[in-house]
């Protein structure tokens, strides 16, 4: 049996064009939709393969922003045993003034802490110091490891192994005693899909729970001067024209490299 | 010391990696802006064994314990935190790879530093150090300055020519004693190779490349069957990895294979930096994309604002078409 959270994050899809806010510091929110971080989607799936091979609970836990019910609702429709909204949190908050508030809220709420597992997306799009997993970790006092590829665990033996990705494709395996933070690079399987129907009978069914947030007075770590599209150096030559005089062009281009 | 730049120097499997390198590259530009010293931080085993590759820097600083022979964030975390707050640099930057991911977080985390990541570039802006960040997946720069030092900086790949950073020139290095538990809570164990038996994407002269903007699975088969016409292999990012829907061995970027062909071309591949650093030595870049913004563009040689599937199947009947003409 194990006892595991996750953390889960919202962030801008990125398939919309983020646009810059008038402030030039900030995205415009009514440019950006807001989706579950992909590495926190492998966080979830790697939590339910766990609870599904050793028995025991998943609790998801995520603050209080918009579209956050939809995807609390969808970590319960996919099977998680229960959904923690922490409420009461400033928008546009830091990654760390958001880290610190869901572990002094884990800390504070009765029930939620021992767990053996607290698994995290390894990083988020919009991510500035990358610090979700690894503040969590500092505040709780516990190990972390990041970039974690698969999990396996001794609860009797208060440890698991994780494997982490290394470049080239190469694997690296460590021991780590539990309760661990762990962040999340991806699940061993392709993350599941629920279909509406099941999300819509999850919001009939079950209910988020909604914790006030323990939120304590964080100093400002950096200032965002400016948002801007980045400078690309040189850049593509376009091609132009029908898709046949496209596909003409580019069988040019390699017959003149000797590559057709 | 205030002014001095250190560089933590990643040493994965007994090497020096490249991207140490390009950082100390970095580093070297920042410490002269800043007139402090560059110091290139060791951990590791043995101090007998700096390599003399490191003389970009001004002098190395050698935490030597048996437990730190492969890097591990959490333990390299705990050493940096014993080391900083007595030498007090203006900013330590950290290689931000696979291999280090966290240590730069972690270390912040205990010492309540600030820490910048996923850094482009980094200078001396009136006085203060202002890095430039790629985030949401490479289509938005954020320019970023700390509210104190010592900052803690993630630089991304590719920040400076290699070359720039690699001076064969033994530093002077000075060793400094850190603590570590007898039992370090995260132990590593080994290395495993990737599976053998796949193609060898690295090898490849072409790679025809897919992204997301392929969809579904079955529809990886018009890349194969354009790989296949060119003579070359497929090979993708890591969402199409993650799906399942490519072997592992096939995924391009800092997580996957750094390959160099003659020919890559693009596929709904948006072109976020962990992707572009394992393909952008290619000869020659082709993208096609139906955004024009697509961060891709801005490495490709050539691009193409459109949908895949409206180009590559004239595309394969082309090549054809020139390959019968080349063998008749
Ligand atoms: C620690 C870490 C390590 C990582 N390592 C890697 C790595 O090794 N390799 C890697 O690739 N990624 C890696 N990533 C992920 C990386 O950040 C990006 O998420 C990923 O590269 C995006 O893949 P993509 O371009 O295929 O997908 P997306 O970013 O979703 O882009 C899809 C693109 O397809 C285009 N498109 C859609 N439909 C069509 C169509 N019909 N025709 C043409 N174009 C279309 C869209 O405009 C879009 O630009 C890593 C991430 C992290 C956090």
């Amino acid at each position: 049996m194990v006892k595991v959270l996750v953390l889960l994050k919202l962030v801008p899809d990125v398939v919309e064009e983020p646009e810059i806010a008038a402030d030039g510091r900030s995205l415009d929110p009514s440019s950006v939709r807001l989706v579950v971080s992909e590495r926190d989607e492998h966080a979830l799936e790697e939590a339910l393969l766990l609870k599904e091979r050793y028995g025991g609970t998943v609790t998801a836990v995520a603050l209080d922003v918009p579209e956050v019910d939809d995807v609390l609702f969808t970590a319960l429709a996919k099977g998680a045993d229960r959904a923690v909204k922490v409420s009461g949190v400033e928008p546009g908050m830091s990654t760390w003034a958001a880290a610190a508030a869901l572990a002094r809220t884990l800390r504070v709420t009765p029930g939620l802490l021992p767990a053996d597992l607290i698994l995290t997306g390894v990083q988020a799009i919009d991510d500035l110091d990358g610090q979700t997993g690894p503040v969590v970790a500092r505040l709780l006092e516990l190990p972390y490891v990041s970039m974690v590829s698969r999990v396996e665990v001794d609860p009797a033996g208060h440890e698991a192994v994780v494997a982490r990705e290394y470049a080239g494709g190469v694997t690296g395996t460590f021991e780590v005693r539990l309760p661990v933070v762990l962040g999340v690079q991806s699940a061993e399987k392709p993350p599941r899909y629920v279909p509406v129907a099941r999300v819509r009978a999850a919001m009939k069914a079950q209910r988020l729970e909604v914790l006030p947030a323990a939120v304590e007075e964080e100093p400002a770590h950096l200032e965002v001067l400016q948002l801007s599209k980045p400078q690309v150096g040189g850049g593509a030559v376009m091609l132009e024209g029908s898709p046949e005089e496209v596909a003409a062009q580019i069988c040019d281009l390699l017959r003149e490299r000797g590559l057709v | 010391m205030a002014g001095d730049i250190w560089v933590l120097v990643e040493q994965w499997r007994g090497q020096v990696t490249d991207v140490t390198y390009e950082v100390l590259a970095l580093g070297r530009e920042l410490a002269t802006a800043t007139g402090g010293s560059l110091q290139a931080v060791l951990l590791g085993p043995g101090v007998a064994e700096v390599p003399p590759s490191l003389g970009a820097a001004d002098g190395v600083l050698v935490a030597e314990n048996t437990a730190l022979g492969e890097p591990e964030p959490d333990l390299y975390a705990l050493v940096l935190a014993q080391v900083i707050p007595r030498r007090q640099p203006e900013a330590l930057l950290i290689p931000q790879t696979n291999a280090l991911m966290g240590c730069g977080p972690l270390l912040a985390a205990r010492l309540g530093l600030s820490c910048i990541n996923s850094c482009r570039d980094v200078h001396l802006d009136q006085g203060r150090l202002l890095a430039r960040c790629l985030l949401y997946g490479g289509k938005v720069e954020a320019a970023v300055v700390p509210e104190r030092t010592p900052v803690v900086l993630g630089i991304l790949p590719g920040a400076r020519p290699r070359e720039q950073g690699r001076i064969d020139r033994t530093p002077p290095c000075a060793a400094v004693s850190v603590d570590l538990p007898a039992t370090p809570p995260v132990q590593f164990r080994g290395y495993t190779e990737p599976p053998p038996g796949d193609v060898d994407i690295t090898r490849e002269d072409v790679l025809v490349a897919v992204g997301r903007g392929i969809q579904r699975q079955e529809n990886v088969a018009l890349a194969e069957e354009l790989a296949a016409a060119l003579g070359g292999a497929v090979c993708g990012s890591r969402p199409v990895v993650d799906q399942g829907w490519l072997p592992a061995s096939r995924q391009v970027g800092t997580s996957g294979m750094i390959v160099e062909p003659q020919m890559y071309l693009a596929l709904g591949i948006s072109g976020a930096p962990e992707h572009v650093e394992g393909m952008k030595r290619a000869r020659l870049i082709i993208a096609i994309n139906t955004d024009p913004r697509a961060p891709i563009f801005g490495v490709a040689h050539y691009g193409v604002t459109a949908d895949l599937f409206d180009i590559v199947p004239l595309l394969i009947d082309r090549i054809r078409a020139a390959r019968q003409k080349a063998a008749s």
